[in-house]
C-alpha cells in the first residue's frame, strides 16, 4: 500500500460515486437533501442553456468569439437611460470597497481612515456622475467636437475641465491625482459615458435609421434559416453516426462559422446579425452541449485571423513570444485604449457600464479577482436593468446571448478568470431557469437580486466566514507571511488586528505590479507592524516567519492553485521550511479542472513592463530591444502551486485540505452556486 | 476540577483504565452540578424557559445519565454521551419540534462542557445532533411521530457507535497476516478488539507494545494481549527505532480524527508514526467515526494541550519545566490507513466524510 497521502483515491476507496455516508439507514432520504432551502425546481434537470454553459470547456474561459457571438451583435433598441451611472455609483458598491482596493485612489495618501479612503476610491473609480443639469449640454460639445474617429486626448481634457465642473464635482478632480496614463484613461471613460448619456438622442436617431435599414435584410431571413436548417440535420444525420470525434467537433464548430460568414462587415452588419440569431440560438445550444467548446489557440494562425475579425476590441499582437506560451494571447498594451474610446459610439451591443468595465480591465484599473468579478456583475445588473426584450424574442434566450456577447467583449479586454467563469455560470443558469410565467420586468428584478445576491453571499458573506476561520489560526508572537495583495488576507490581518492578537505581518512583493505596496500602505494605516520586502528575499526571510497566507485566483480539483505568479515560489519555500500555508480563497472560485502546470491556462501580461523599468532611465538597458528576433519576453500573471504545498485551504465551508476541493465542487457546485 | 494541572480528559481516561476511584466519582458529581445548573448558552429568551431540562424535569440530569452509561465496562465516553442524549430525547416533555432541539442542544452542550478536552465526547455530540436531528420527514410529521422518528434514529446512531469496534475489528483482518510482527502504542481498546479478533481467527502474529510512559498504557496492554496467548514483547519508548526494522505494521487507536485526516492520539504516536514512515512500514489507524472531529491543527501547539501527570520517580527541582501534554498530533502523510466502521478509508477522507456529515 503506498503510503503516500496523495495515493489516488480510487485505489483505496472502497466505495464509489454515490457512498451514502456515515450511518446511512437504508430507507432514509439522503441526508444531504434538507440543508439546503427546499427548491421544487432542483430536482429537474437543468434546462439546456445551463447545461450548454457547463459544458463550456473546461477551462471556463469562453471561446472569445465563435458563432453565437457574433450573431449576437444586435443593435441594442434602447439605450442607457441618464440614470445609470448615478446609480451604479450610488448603489450598493459601498459594501464592496474592500475589494477595490486603493490603486485607483493614490488621491488621498495622508487620509487617516481606512474608509473614508475607501470611499474616496470608490469614488474616483465609479465615477459618481452627479446629475448636472447641464449634462446634455456638455455632452452635446463632446459630441460634435469628436465627430467618430479618434479622440484628440488634450482636447478632451479641455472638456472634461468643463464637464468636470458642471457634471461631476467629486470624480474628476479625484482622478486628476493619479498618474499621468491614468487620468486619460478614467477622463477618457468618463467623457465617453457622458457625451454618450447626452448624445443618446443622437444615437437613437441613428439607431431609427437602422431600424429602417431592417426591412431590407428581412427578405434574406427565410432563406438563410432554411439553408442553416439543411446544414443542421446533416451535422446530427453525421453526428448520429457515433462521429463524435474532435474532428468533428471542430467541423462542426467551423462551418456554421462560415455559414455565417456572408455576414457583411459593413455597417450594417450589426442589423443583419441581429436578425439571425433570434432563429439560430436552439441550434447553438444543441451543439454546445455535445461538443465542448474548444478554447482558442492563439498559436492557430487561421483561427486567430477569423477570431479577430470579429473581435470588436482590435489588439496587435506581440511579435516574439515564448515558445511554451504561444497558445495564448499577448498584445502590444497601449494601443487599443484610444481605439476602443473611439468606438464608444459604434458599440451598440456593448452596454456601455459593460463597455466601461471592460476598459478598467484593459488599463488595469481594476485587478483582483473578486473586484473584477464584482464589477462585471454591477455592470452586467446595469445591462439587465436597461435591457429590454426585443420583439418576437424571449428573454430567456436573447439575455443569455446578450450576456454571453458582453462575456466575450470583457474577455478581449482580458481574458476573464476563473472565478468570473464560475459567476458568469451562475448568472447564466439563472436566467436559463427563470419561470416562463415571469413578465419582463420581474425576470428583470429577479435577475437583478440574484446578482445581488451572488455578490452579498458568495463574496462578501464568504469572505466574512474566511476570516472568522483564518483568524483562529493566527497566535499571539506570529509572524504571518503574505504575498502580493488578497482582499481575504487582508480582512483576516485587519480583523485579527482588532482582536487585539499581538503578530507582526511580513508582505512580500514582486515587480511589476507592486501590488503589496497598497496592502502594506492599509496595514500601516491600521497600525499593524509591518515588514516589506520582495520576493527575491523570501528564502532569507522564511526561517522567521510561522505562517504563510496566500489568496488566490482559483483552486482546482487536484488541489492546484491557481494565483498570482510568485506563489508557487512562496509556498514552496515555505513547505521547506516547514511553515505552513494556508490559503484564502471564496468556494465560488474552486473549479473543476485539473490542471498540472502553469502553462496550459495562463494570462499573458504586457512584456514591456518586465523589459524596462518606468522612471529608471539607468536600468532600461533593453531600450528597443523588445522586438529583436532572439529575444523573447515572458510575462506570466499566474502561476499553479501543487496542492503537497498548501497546508489548509479556507473557504466558506470551513478549513478544508487542498485533497477535498473536489468534494466541495461536487457537493456544492451545483447546488449552492446555482440556487 | 481536583488538580487544575490535570485535565478532564487524563482524569477520564484513568477511569477506564483503573478503578473508578471515589474521588473520581465526586469530581464527575461536582461537574454535573456545574454544568446542569447554568441556563443554557444563548437559546431565545422565551424558549429558554420553556427548554430548561432543570424547569421542566428536575430529575433528569443529562449528566447522570450519561455517568450511568459510563459505568459499563467497555462502553466509550462518547458512545454514553450518544446513549444519554437518545435518552434526552426519549425523557423530553417538549411539545414543539423547536423546544426538543433546543433542549438536545442544551444537553449537548451541558455534556460538551463536562469534559471540553475530550475530542471524541465533543465531536459525538456535534454528529448526534447531526444525524438524529437531520432527517427530511421532520417537517411533514405530528409531533409525536416525529419524536419517535428521532428517538429510532438516537438509538440507531447509539447502535451504530456501540458496534463500530467489531466493525472495524471485522475490517482490519484482512491486513493482519500470518506471521507478522505489529507494533501497538497506547492503550486502544479498539486495537484490542482487531488483535482479540485477530487471534480467535486463529492468526499467528507477533505484538510488540510500547511502555507508553508515564501512565503505563502498553504494559496494560500487554497484559491483556498475554490472557489471549499472543506472543507479546514489551519495548520502552524510546526503542521504538530500534525494533522499527523488525515490524510490519504500526497499529495505533486515536483519540480524535482531524479534518486534514491526521489524528490526535497518545503523545509518542507521531514519532513513531515518523519512525515508520522513514523506514515504509504502514501506519494504520482504528478509530471510531464519532472521533471524526471539525478541527483543523496546523502544528502541535495548534491543539487545546490536554494535561497528565508525570512522575519521574525522583524529586524534580522547581526550576525544570516538565512537559505535560498527553497527546500529540500526527499530521496525514504519516498515516497510511484508518480502519472506521466507514470502511477503511485513506486519511484525506476524512475530510470528504466530514464535509458530507457537517455541511
Amino acid at each position: 500500500m503506498d503510503p503516500s497521502r496523495r495515493a489516488p483515491r480510487s485505489a483505496i476507496d472502497p466505495v464509489p460515486k454515490f457512498r451514502q455516508v456515515g450511518f446511512f439507514t437504508p430507507g432514509a432520504p439522503p441526508e444531504r437533501s434538507q440543508s439546503g432551502p427546499p427548491d421544487p425546481t432542483h430536482s429537474t434537470p437543468v434546462s439546456d442553456v445551463s447545461q450548454s454553459a457547463n459544458s463550456l470547456s473546461p477551462v471556463m474561459i469562453p471561446p472569445p468569439r465563435h458563432l453565437s457571438d457574433n450573431l449576437v451583435i444586435n443593435a441594442r433598441p434602447t439605450l442607457a437611460s441618464p440614470l445609470r451611472a448615478d446609480s451604479l455609483a450610488g448603489g450598493g458598491v459601498s459594501s464592496f470597497g474592500d475589494f477595490f482596493p486603493a490603486p485607483m485612489s493614490p488621491a488621498t495618501p495622508a487620509s487617516s481612515s481606512y474608509s473614508s479612503r475607501m470611499a474616496a476610491g470608490e469614488g474616483s473609480f465609479f465615477e459618481r456622475h452627479g446629475g448636472g443639469g447641464d449634462k446634455g449640454n456638455n455632452a452635446g460639445k463632446v459630441a460634435s467636437s469628436f465627430p467618430r474617429g479618434g479622440f484628440d486626448l488634450t482636447a478632451m481634457k479641455k472638456v472634461s475641465g468643463i464637464g468636470g465642473g458642471g457634471g461631476s464635482g467629486v470624480g474628476v478632480p479625484a482622478s486628476e491625482l493619479t498618474t499621468v496614463s491614468v487620468v486619460n484613461d478614467s477622463l477618457a471613460i468618463h467623457e465617453k459615458e457622458k457625451a454618450n448619456r447626452g448624445g443618446g438622442s443622437a444615437v437613437e436617431a441613428k439607431d431609427q435609421s437602422t431600424g429602417s435599414k431592417q426591412q431590407k435584410p428581412k427578405t434574406t431571413k427565410a432563406e438563410r434559416r432554411a439553408l442553416q436548417e439543411s446544414q443542421r440535420a446533416a451535422k446530427a444525420a453525421a453526428k448520429a453516426e457515433g462521429n463524435k470525434a474532435s474532428g468533428a467537433a471542430t467541423s462542426v464548430n467551423a462551418k456554421p462559422a462560415k455559414a455565417a460568414k456572408p455576414t457583411p462587415k459593413v455597417d450594417n452588419a450589426a442589423v443583419a446579425a441581429s436578425e439571425k440569431k433570434g432563429g439560430d440560438c436552439p441550434p447553438e445550444k444543441d451543439r454546445k452541449k455535445d461538443v465542448p467548446q474548444p478554447r482558442m489557440q492563439y498559436d492557430d494562425k487561421s483561427r486567430v485571423e477569423k477570431a479577430k475579425r470579429r473581435a470588436v476590441v482590435k489588439q496587435t499582437e506581440a511579435r516574439n513570444r515564448v515558445e511554451l506560451f504561444r497558445h495564448l494571447p499577448q498584445y502590444e498594451h497601449g494601443s487599443q485604449l484610444p481605439d476602443l474610446e473611439s468606438k464608444f459610439f459604434h458599440l451598440d451591443p456593448v452596454h456601455p457600464a459593460v463597455y466601461k468595465v471592460g476598459l478598467q480591465y484593459l488599463s488595469g484599473d481594476i485587478c483582483g479577482a473578486n473586484a473584477r468579478c464584482i464589477a462585471m456583475f454591477q455592470a452586467f445588473q446595469e445591462a439587465i436593468k436597461d435591457y429590454r426584450v426585443p420583439p418576437e424574442k424571449t428573454l430567456v434566450r436573447d439575455l443569455t446571448a446578450k450576456i454571453g456577447s458582453y462575456v466575450s467583449f470583457l474577455n478581449e479586454c482580458r481574458p476573464i478568470s476563473i472565478s468570473m467563469g464560475n459567476a458568469i455560470r451562475f448568472l447564466k443558469s439563472r436566467i436559463a431557469k427563470l419561470p416562463l410565467t415571469l413578465s419582463e420586468s420581474e425576470a428583470k428584478v429577479s435577475l437583478q437580486s440574484d446578482i445581488e445576491r451572488f455578490i452579498s453571499e458568495k463574496i462578501v458573506l464568504a469572505n466574512k466566514v474566511i476570516v472568522k476561520h483564518a483568524v483562529t489560526k493566527i497566535r499571539d508572537g506570529d509572524v504571518l507571511l503574505t504575498y502580493g495583495s488578497s482582499s481575504a488576507v487582508e480582512m483576516i490581518l485587519l480583523h485579527a488586528h482588532e482582536l487585539g492578537k499581538q503578530f507582526r505581518v511580513v508582505v512580500v512583493d514582486s515587480r511589476p505590479k507592486l501590488r503589496g505596496q497598497l496592502l502594506l500602505r492599509r496595514l500601516l494605516e491600521k497600525g499593524l507592524s509591518c515588514e516589506y520586502t520582495h520576493i527575491n528575499a523570501v528564502s532569507y526571510i522564511m526561517h522567521e516567519v510561522t505562517r504563510v497566507f496566500l489568496g488566490a485566483s482559483s483552486v482546482l480539483s487536484n488541489g492546484t492553485v491557481y494565483s498570482r505568479v510568485g506563489t508557487a515560489c512562496v509556498a514552496m519555500v515555505a513547505h521547506a521550511f516547514r511553515v505552513p500555508v494556508i490559503v484564502c480563497c471564496e468556494a465560488y472560485k474552486f473549479h473543476d479542472r485539473v490542471q498540472l502546470d502553469s502553462i496550459c491556462s495562463n494570462e499573458l501580461g504586457d512584456p514591456d513592463i518586465i523589459s524596462n523599468v518606468r522612471g529608471r532611465e539607468d536600468v532600461n538597458y533593453l531600450d528597443g530591444w523588445a522586438n529583436v528576433e532572439n529575444l523573447q519576453l515572458l510575462n506570466l500573471i499566474y502561476d499553479a502551486t501543487p496542492s503537497d504545498y498548501v497546508s489548509m485551504i479556507v473557504t466558506d465551508y470551513g478549513m478544508v485540505p487542498p485533497t477535498s476541493v473536489p468534494v466541495i465542487v461536487r457537493e456544492y457546485g451545483r447546488e449552492q452556486v446555482w440556487i | 476540577m481536583a488538580d487544575p494541572k490535570i485535565s478532564a480528559y487524563y482524569q477520564t481516561r484513568m477511569a477506564h483504565f483503573g478503578a473508578v476511584t471515589n474521588d473520581w466519582l465526586a469530581q464527575a458529581q461536582s461537574a454535573s452540578v456545574i454544568t446542569t445548573t447554568p441556563p443554557p448558552p444563548s437559546p431565545p429568551p422565551t424558549a429558554a424557559t420553556l427548554s430548561d431540562p432543570s424547569h421542566q424535569k428536575p430529575s433528569f440530569s443529562v449528566i447522570d445519565e450519561f455517568n450511568r452509561w459510563r459505568k459499563q465496562p467497555d462502553l466509550a465516553e462518547a458512545v454514553a454521551a450518544i446513549r444519554a442524549l437518545a435518552a434526552v430525547i426519549r425523557s423530553s416533555m417538549a411539545t414543539t419540534m423547536m423546544q426538543l432541539e433546543i433542549e438536545l442542544k442544551s444537553a449537548s452542550d451541558s455534556l460538551k462542557s463536562w469534559d471540553t478536552t475530550s475530542i471524541s465526547l465533543t465531536a459525538a455530540c456535534d454528529l448526534f445532533m447531526r444525524y438524529v436531528t437531520r432527517t427530511a420527514a421532520l417537517e411533514y410529521e405530528d409531533f409525536n411521530s416525529a419524536k419517535s422518528r428521532l428517538i429510532e434514529r438516537a438509538d440507531k446512531f447509539g447502535e451504530i457507535s456501540y458496534t463500530a469496534r467489531k466493525v472495524i475489528a471485522m475490517l482490519s483482518q484482512d491486513f493482519i497476516f500470518n506471521g507478522c510482527t505489529i507494533l501497538v502504542h497506547g492503550f486502544s481498546r479498539v486495537v484490542l478488539e482487531v488483535l482479540k479478533l485477530a487471534a480467535q481467527n486463529k492468526k499467528l502474529f507477533r505484538v510488540l507494545c510500547t511502555e507508553g510512559r508515564p501512565d503505563r498504557t502498553g504494559l496494560r496492554l500487554s497484559n491483556e494481549l498475554a490472557k489471549l496467548d499472543v506472543p507479546v514483547k514489551l519495548v520502552i519508548d524510546s526503542a521504538v527505532a530500534y525494533t522499527m526494522d523488525e515490524v510490519d505494521m504500526v497499529f495505533v487507536g486515536a483519540d480524535g480524527v482531524v479534518e486534514s485526516g491526521g489524528i490526535i492520539n497518545m503523545m509518542g504516536t507521531y514519532q513513531i508514526a515518523m519512525v515508520a514512515k522513514s523506514m515504509s512500514k504502514p501506519v494504520y489507524v482504528a478509530a471510531e467515526s464519532y472521533k471524526f472531529a471539525r478541527l483543523y491543527p496546523l502544528d502541535q501547539k495548534d491543539l487545546a494541550p490536554a494535561l497528565r501527570p508525570v512522575d519521574f520517580g525522583v524529586p524534580i527541582p522547581s526550576k525544570v519545566e516538565v512537559e505535560c501534554s498527553a497527546r500529540d498530533y500526527t499530521p496525514p502523510q504519516y498515516l497510511t490507513l484508518l480502519f472506521t466502521d466507514l470502511g477503511v478509508l485513506t486519511p484525506s477522507v476524512v475530510s470528504d466524510e466530514l464535509i458530507q456529515l457537517y455541511l
